[in-house]
């Protein structure tokens, strides 16, 4: 099998560049994250990846493929056209070959203070919610923060220091669609804003990558609705 | 000199057990780090997918009583009692807190947490099949470490994301005064001085071929602890759960059978009948792990190699899948090409977790035999989660058991750190060589040439375990087994990265995790081949019969000379009676 994988070793002071490997690899059953671990043990151990879980649930191995963001561990080899083109998640700085620094992405996350907020006394035992109330938080909680999507989306390459990006979005809602959650009105206070959440045009690249088949679109359309929904 | 931080706490591993711990103490206003080699929602805890187990009696009748019983039995009578009796007394508790904090459990029509079967669980000790086991659908592990993470953030705790540790600091009078660490980004080494360290480093059963286990699981903390010279406990039991996916080894959660699913031989035979009559496929884990073994000796295996066997669920329907059991269906439609909805998953036993690890009390304070006695606590030394035995696991965990041993022993361990710290409100000198050893380690990979490969020897240890130390264990298996590892530690020795360069080199990490799994291979086999006898996951054909007068005790195993020595179990619960030892039938 062909690969063409970024490379850029920030120590040579060499610009960034794009090397071709040829390995003998069966493709059945196999992920991207296979190969590159092969490509690393047979033939370059100086390529450099994140990689944890491999089954898709850490989120750690988010690579722009053949020209979409995915997950290599989930990403089946067959069907993909040769070279297998591999490159870091857009519009990041990178660390190194297939590394991006995540720093951003995860200070937009603290940003929307991603916890439960709630300040009456702890009962003795658990909250009451009902499954439909739970179910609100299904297509929410299950964000693994790969980053695919925010590193997707135009609006974030735009604006990558002030537009939240629909990763962090899509936990800003969590928190608001929680029934348990007290602070929905400082949250939408905060989200109120022509950059952090209306930089989003609605462009879809987030729901098109999500390897968690989440919609931040969608969560991101019912946050303007609160807003409109508010200022009635 | 290296670079230097200081801090009241230093925390080395961001899973569960580690986010739990570090929001005690940074709600006591102490000055933590948690030291992570991956950003802390990557670590192991997120693939944990059945639940966390808590007699709430939210779907039937329940008490942790009952709770406690099936704990001791599940672990063989090796688990130590008073620590079983406090994680069942506080798991109710723990489960709450973690509601409160945010989690979002799975819900019943009355607006509780739902609670589905696991296996070994029962009532009135040992009567019919108990509901226990609190669930956020099949993904309860990422919702429980993603909610700890965010409230973490709240706590406003110190992350140092993508540190490696490599030593801990121990003074000539065994105090341990922080870790040694590599920053993966820049390559460098930075001293963490602090006068608590706990260790959350999580399991290592990538030891072995076939694991359920993340690629970072590979028993740094128990590296660490050996090369301080400090015992490892109860080595040789490790869980083989019985449905992992053949050669790839991602996990299928056992909440498929508490959700109604059983497994299928080649004939299309219900076997687990014939090997635990009432529980049948929700029996002990060691017990239907065995049971597939002897199928698929029996010649009763499927597919080609007649290797594996199957799980089967489509019979409760695409609905209650697709609610319950989402990520399952994700995994095995991925990883095994098969949809649970319309055809039964191929499974077999894989190596999944470690029950031994390192020594603890139930404050969560590492023991060892030092000066005085079996039990002494290492100052300064704290160790939680999968990395520690405390030991409520014994011979064989059950599932569920093990996110709660992450949060109430997290909380109990932050919570003595913080006692211990007010005692001990004072620095101690470090030693003039603290950082030598992991400087040398590092100088080490340095060498430019060498013989041997990291990858090619990592390997070979994994066949070996996986060969000589699986299922079902025998002397003279065992023994080779050292043998051939005696040769991959040799040759290590020889073994370079070519690879020298500083900033996230990741080869060098792989080389430096190898350093930590060979010791734990070897505590693993040596402690395998020493107890004759067959207890929990510990299967010895050649020593079939549990021996309570020889063996109803603990190993611990030390790196020089590889030194065994034994403690007692603790047979004394807290405030209950004891559950004396019985036979074990399912
Ligand atoms: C697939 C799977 C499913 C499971 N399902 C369940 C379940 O349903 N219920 C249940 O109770 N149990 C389950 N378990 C077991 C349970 O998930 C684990 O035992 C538990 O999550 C371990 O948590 P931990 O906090 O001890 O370690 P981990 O979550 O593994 O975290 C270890 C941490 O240590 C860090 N670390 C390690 N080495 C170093 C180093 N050298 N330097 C710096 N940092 C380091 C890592 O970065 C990580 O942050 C499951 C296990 C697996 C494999
Ligand atoms: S929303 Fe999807 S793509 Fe975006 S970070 Fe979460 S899991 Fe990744």
């Amino acid at each position: 099998m062909r690969f063409r994988i970024y490379r850029y070793d920030p120590e040579s002071g060499a610009r960034p560049r794009m090397q071709d490997y040829e390995i003998a690899f069966d493709p059945a059953g196999k992920k991207v994250l296979d190969a590159l671990i092969a490509i690393k043990e047979q033939q370059d151990e100086s390529l450099a990846f994140r990689r944890s879980c491999r089954e898709g649930v850490c989120g750690s191995d988010g690579l722009n493929i053949n020209g979409v963001n995915s997950l290599a561990c989930v990403t089946a080899l067959a069907g993909l056209k040769e070279p297998i083109e591999i490159r870091p998640l857009p519009r990041l700085a990178v660390i190194r070959d297939l590394v991006v620094d995540m720093g951003q992405f995860y200070r937009h996350y603290r940003a929307v203070k991603p916890y439960l907020i709630n300040l009456d006394p702890e009962p003795e035992s658990e909250r009451l919610q009902s499954p439909a109330q739970r179910a609100e938080l299904d297509g929410l909680y299950e964000c693994i923060l790969c980053g695919c999507c925010t590193t997707a989306c135009p609006s974030f390459w735009w604006n990558p220091d002030k537009f939240l990006g629909p990763a962090a979005l899509l936990q800003a809602y969590r928190f608001v669609a929680d029934s348990r959650d007290q602070a929905a009105d400082e949250r939408l206070d905060y989200l109120e804003d022509p950059y952090r959440l209306f930089r989003c045009h609605g462009i879809m690249n987030c729901v098109e990558v999500c390897p968690k088949g989440l919609n931040p679109t969608a969560a991101i359309g019912k946050i303007k609705t609160l807003l409109v929904k508010r200022s009635l | 000199m290296i670079a230097k931080r200081t801090f009241d706490a230093v925390i080395v591993g961001g899973g569960g057990a580690g986010l739990r711990a570090a929001l005690q103490m940074a709600r006591a206003d102490l000055k933590v780090a948690v030291l992570s080699k991956v950003f802390p929602t990557r670590s192991h805890t997120v693939s944990a997918q059945g639940g966390i187990t808590a007699a709430l009696g939210n779907v039937s009748e329940d008490d942790w009583h009952w709770h406690m019983y099936d704990t001791v039995k599940g672990s063989d009578y090796l688990g130590d009692q008073d620590a079983i009796e406090f994680m069942c007394r506080n798991a109710a508790s723990a489960v709450y807190e973690l509601e409160h904090m945010g989690l979002p459990f799975s819900r019943l029509a009355n607006g509780k947490i739902y609670q589905r079967q696991f296996g070994g669980q029962s009532k009135h000790f040992g009567g019919e099949q108990a509901v226990r086991t609190c669930a956020a659908a099949d993904r309860t592990g990422h919702a429980l470490l993603h909610t700890l993470y965010q409230r973490n953030i709240a706590a406003r705790t110190q992350f140092f994301e993508e540190f490696f540790a490599l030593d801990l600091v121990r003074d000539a009078e065994g105090y341990v005064l922080g870790v040694v660490a590599l920053e993966i980004e820049s390559g460098e080494p930075m001293l963490f001085e602090s006068r608590v360290t706990l260790l959350a480093t999580g399991g290592g059963a990538r030891i072995f071929r076939h694991s359920t286990n993340a690629h970072i699981n590979s028993g740094d903390g128990l590296g660490m602890v050996l090369r301080a010279g400090l015992p490892l406990e109860d080595m040789e039991f490790w869980q083989f759960h019985p449905t992992g996916i053949p050669e790839v080894g991602s996990l299928i959660t056992e909440g498929v059978r508490g959700e109604g699913g059983y497994l299928l031989n080649k004939d299309n035979e219900k076997f687990m009948v014939r090997y635990a009559p009432n529980a049948k496929d929700l029996a002990s884990r060691d017990v239907v792990s065995r049971a597939i073994a002897q199928e698929i000796l029996a010649g009763r295996g499927c597919g080609p190699h007649g290797d594996y066997v199957l799980l089967k669920i489509d019979h409760i329907g695409a609905d209650k899948i697709k609610e319950r059991l989402p990520g399952i269906r994700e995994l095995s439609m991925q990883f095994a090409g098969v949809d649970p909805c319309e055809a039964p998953i191929p499974v077999t036993p894989t190596a999944h977790y470690m029950m031994g690890g390192i020594p603890t009390n139930l404050r969560g304070q590492v023991v060892a035999p030092e000066r005085y006695g079996p039990e002494e606590a290492v100052p300064g030394l704290y160790a939680v989660g999968e990395c520690a035995c405390v030991s409520v696991h014994g011979a064989n965990r059950l599932g569920g058991n093990s996110l709660l041993d992450l949060v109430v022993f997290g909380r109990a361990a932050g919570d003595h750190a913080i006692e211990y710290l007010r005692e001990n409100p004072f620095p101690r000198a470090l030693p003039g060589d603290s950082v030598a050893a992991s400087l040398a380690r590092l100088a080490r990979w340095e060498r430019p040439t060498g013989t041997e490969r990291v990858p090619q020897l990592r390997a070979e240890m994994q066949r070996i375990l996986q060969e000589h130390c699986g299922v079902y264990r025998r002397a003279d298996l065992l023994e080779a087994g050292i043998a051939k590892l005696g040769g991959v530690e040799a040759r290590l020795a020889d073994a370079y990265v070519e690879d020298r360069s500083k900033v996230f080199n990741t080869a060098r990490l792989e080389a430096l995790e190898l350093e930590n799994l060979l010791p734990v291979a070897r505590a693993t086999l040596v402690s395998a081949l020493a107890r004759t006898e067959s207890r929990g996951a510990h299967s010895r054909e050649d020593y079939p019969a549990r021996d309570d007068d020889r063996w109803l005790r603990h190993t611990l195993y030390t790196r020089a000379a590889d030194q065994l020595d034994y403690k007692p179990v603790r047979l004394k619960p807290l405030t209950v009676e004891t559950f004396q030892p019985q036979e074990r039938t399912y």
